[in-house]
């Protein structure tokens, strides 16, 4: 993305100062970078660790939205993400066991552990179709289910936080107590094929790797086009004010259960993706600690802009795989720390920094006049999205996603 | 009737435990509105407080004993540092306070995973709560029955310090109206800090209690934290009447769930009815009435 960042000769500022253009350049970059410069200089295992990170940072890409966007603190994005890999890692399970007639179609794990039959639940899974179909479905669907009961009666918050968390929390545990059926604390793995492709062959690793940044390329045009739209427009305000947003007319708790079941979606989309480029999924990827650890990326990266959550979250992921590495402790403290210092200090994330060394770089551009007319400032990521929120006179470039809440316990959480 | 005994048993006994842990919540979450991921490694800091006394000490009846009381100060004492360092920058960001004190949480698991090694260690329980008490025909641990006591004298002195003592009036008039608090007078700093500092070291002297079920590790305030936010939350913020009837009822569903399913079906199910009931309730069992809109 870098080239996108860099000051443009003066030939071509006039290009660069068009949005539509830059969003255009922007996503050429990026494709080049993913689709040429990555599989010319990288190995086949540092590309599937790439792979991995881009699924992760599809989830972030979600998050971006429902958090950044949305106001909504989601802790449960593991269980949306979980359910998109386990169900596409039952389906590679059946389809490695093969068919039904001949060996008798039963994964290896059940053998061990269960009852040597396939549970019927299972069984649609041995269609390709129904698994994308179920994928695309299932998540979202629960997402929205959820959204709904508790938007409507207008839970938020904190209560919505620890909601969203506990159910992380049950997820996992009902992972681990079915074993016989879900691998429990073990998961699901040793893939071998890929919807027929071998997926030992580099050149299907390969292949995965592009299937990978496609789909979080067009996740990223589609969260652009919806951050852009009225209903972005109207996603920020419920953020900021949302009895405001009620008295006009709209109902907040739709706005809110579309984005977080399109949220939810591109989650199961990254953990459908993340099992036949990890090779395994199990409770220890889905549970509450990871599910949290999915926000840190998008808290640096700068949770309201567009590039920030992704960048962000490849940027932590390959530093736990390196750090992780070689200090195992030393991760923990760093993660730990990085919430501290990002979430109290820096709010907007990096994208924060860059906006204000990018001001303070132009001289003393009056604030509102830096960027230029039409300007959305979500093709670079450089501009936090709280100055999209229309607040006249809002000078102060601090992503402030919660408004404030006073210190009454009835309204710090949800309406009486 | 034995099974209905021991179930009801089973289920008080959960539901004391849920309410020492989600006591300290109650008072955190519910005065201010702060989000402590942290109370959980409280916890944990209390337990290991009595490992290390224990150590110390030798005998374990005397360590139980000395441990209660040092277990409050640690806990409340890690509480008002991590108050005074973070949390008062960021009561206009509730949100990000969970966030933040998340990471606390994640820094404070490592240094026991540094100090105290990986695996669990053991404390023993005293002698005189080794065994069983034999009631209405079942017998009970006493280590249980010493919970569930503790329990209830928490919240009895708890509530005795809300309703009578000069503190406790400054507490409820700060949660019921800041703003008017203050102007009336009351340092809201200082109430917030001790609020704080109490609520924490109740999360200690949980920690020293669940010693006694069983060994202890640096996730142990993990296991905890997301059960004891769910009771708080169930039972409306703002009294400590709605903790107490949560935590005994989560308590109680669980066990009952965990005796007709599993333990891993009976916590989804339970989930299940946690939000079925703030469909009926968004506020929580008992909720403080306000004016406000939002």
């Amino acid at each position: 993305m870098s080239a996108v960042t860099t000051e443009s000769p003066s030939r071509l500022s006039a290009l660069y100062r068009s949005s539509r253009a830059r969003v255009i350049v922007g996503f050429a970059v990026a494709a080049v970078l993913l689709f040429a410069v990555a599989p010319a200089t990288l190995s086949t295992f540092r590309l599937g660790l790439l792979g991995k990170f881009l699924c992760l940072a599809m989830v972030a890409v979600g998050i971006g939205l429902a958090w950044g966007r949305g106001g909504m603190l989601t802790l449960g994005q593991g269980v949306f993400f979980g359910l998109g890999a386990y169900l596409m890692a039952m389906h590679l399970k059946l389809a490695d066991a093969g068919p039904v007639e001949g060996s008798g179609g039963v994964p290896d794990f059940m053998m061990l552990y269960g009852s040597g039959e396939v549970p019927g639940w299972w069984e649609p899974f041995r269609s390709p179709v129904v698994t994308i179909l179920a994928i695309a479905i299932v998540p979202a669907g629960l997402a929205a289910l959820l959204g709904f009961a508790v938007f409507t009666r207008r839970v938020r918050g904190a209560y919505f936080a620890i909601l969203s968390q506990a159910l992380a929390a049950a997820f996992a545990i009902l992972l681990i107590g079915q074993q016989a059926t879900t691998g429990g604390t073990n998961g699901l793995n040793g893939f071998r094929s890929f919807f027929g492709y071998d997926l030992a062959d580099p050149v299907n690793k390969r292949m995965l790797f592009f299937l990978a940044a496609g789909a979080l390329l067009v996740m990223v045009a589609v969260a652009r086009q919806l951050m852009v739209s009225r209903f972005g427009e109207l996603l920020v305000a419920v953020r900021d004010q949302e009895n405001r947003v009620r008295f006009l007319g709209y109902d907040p708790a739709q706005v809110k259960v579309v984005a977080y079941a399109v949220a939810a979606f591109m989650a199961a989309v990254g953990g459908a993706l993340f099992v036949p480029i990890v090779g395994i999924i199990s409770p220890a990827d889905v549970g509450v600690v990871p599910s949290i650890g999915f926000l840190i990326g998008v808290a640096i990266g700068g949770r309201a802009t567009l590039l920030g959550p992704v960048l962000g979250s490849i940027a932590v992921s390959w530093a736990q795989t390196s750090l992780s590495e070689a200090f195992p402790s030393g991760w923990i403290y760093a993660q730990g720390a990085l919430f501290i210092l990002v979430v109290a200090f820096l709010p907007g994330g990096l994208a924060e920094l860059f906006t204000r060394w990018r001001r303070s770089r132009r001289g003393s551009v009056p604030d509102g006049g830096a960027p230029a007319p039409g300007d959305d400032g979500t093709s670079d990521g450089s501009r936090p999205g709280a100055a999209r929120t229309g607040e006249p006179g809002s000078g102060d470039p601090t992503v402030e996603p919660q408004t404030a809440v006073d210190h009454d316990p009835a309204t710090s959480g949800r309406t009486a | 009737m034995d099974v209905l005994f021991s179930q009801l048993f089973a289920g008080l006994s959960l539901g004391s435990v849920l309410l020492l842990a989600a006591l300290g919540l109650a008072l955190t979450f519910g005065q201010m509105g702060v989000i402590n991921m942290a109370h959980g490694e409280f916890m944990m800091a209390g337990a290991y407080t009595a490992f290390v006394v224990q150590g110390v000490v030798g005998n374990a009846g005397v360590s139980l004993l000395v441990s209660l009381p040092l277990g409050f100060l640690v806990g409340g004492l890690l509480g008002l540092l991590l108050e005074a360092t973070l949390i008062h920058r960021m009561y206009k960001r509730p949100l990000d306070t969970l966030l933040v004190t998340w990471g606390v949480a994640l820094v404070l698991q490592q240094v026991a995973r540094d100090v105290f090694g990986a695996p669990n260690v053991d404390v023993r329980a005293p002698a005189w709560l080794s065994g069983a008490v034999d009631l209405f025909g079942l017998a009970v641990p006493k280590t249980r029955l010493f919970i569930l006591a503790l329990a209830v004298v928490a919240v009895v002195a708890l509530a005795v310090v809300l309703k009578v003592t000069p503190l406790g009036r400054r507490i409820r008039a700060v949660v019921q109206n800041r703003d008017l608090a203050e102007a009336s007078g009351v340092s809201t700093r200082a109430t917030d800090r001790l609020t704080f500092f109490i609520g924490s070291g109740l999360a200690g002297i949980a920690g020293v209690a669940l010693t006694l079920l069983g060994s202890i590790g640096p996730t142990l305030g993990t296991s905890y934290i997301v059960d004891a936010f769910l009771v708080v939350v169930a039972g409306g913020i703002g009294q400590i009447k709605g903790t107490v009837i949560a935590a005994f009822a989560l308590g109680l569903l669980q066990a009952t769930f965990e005796y007709s399913t599993t333990a891993s079906i009976a916590k989804v199910l339970v989930f299940v009815v946690i939000v079925v009931f703030l469909q009926v309730r968004p506020q929580g069992l008992v909720s403080v009435r306000t004016r406000s809109l939002a």
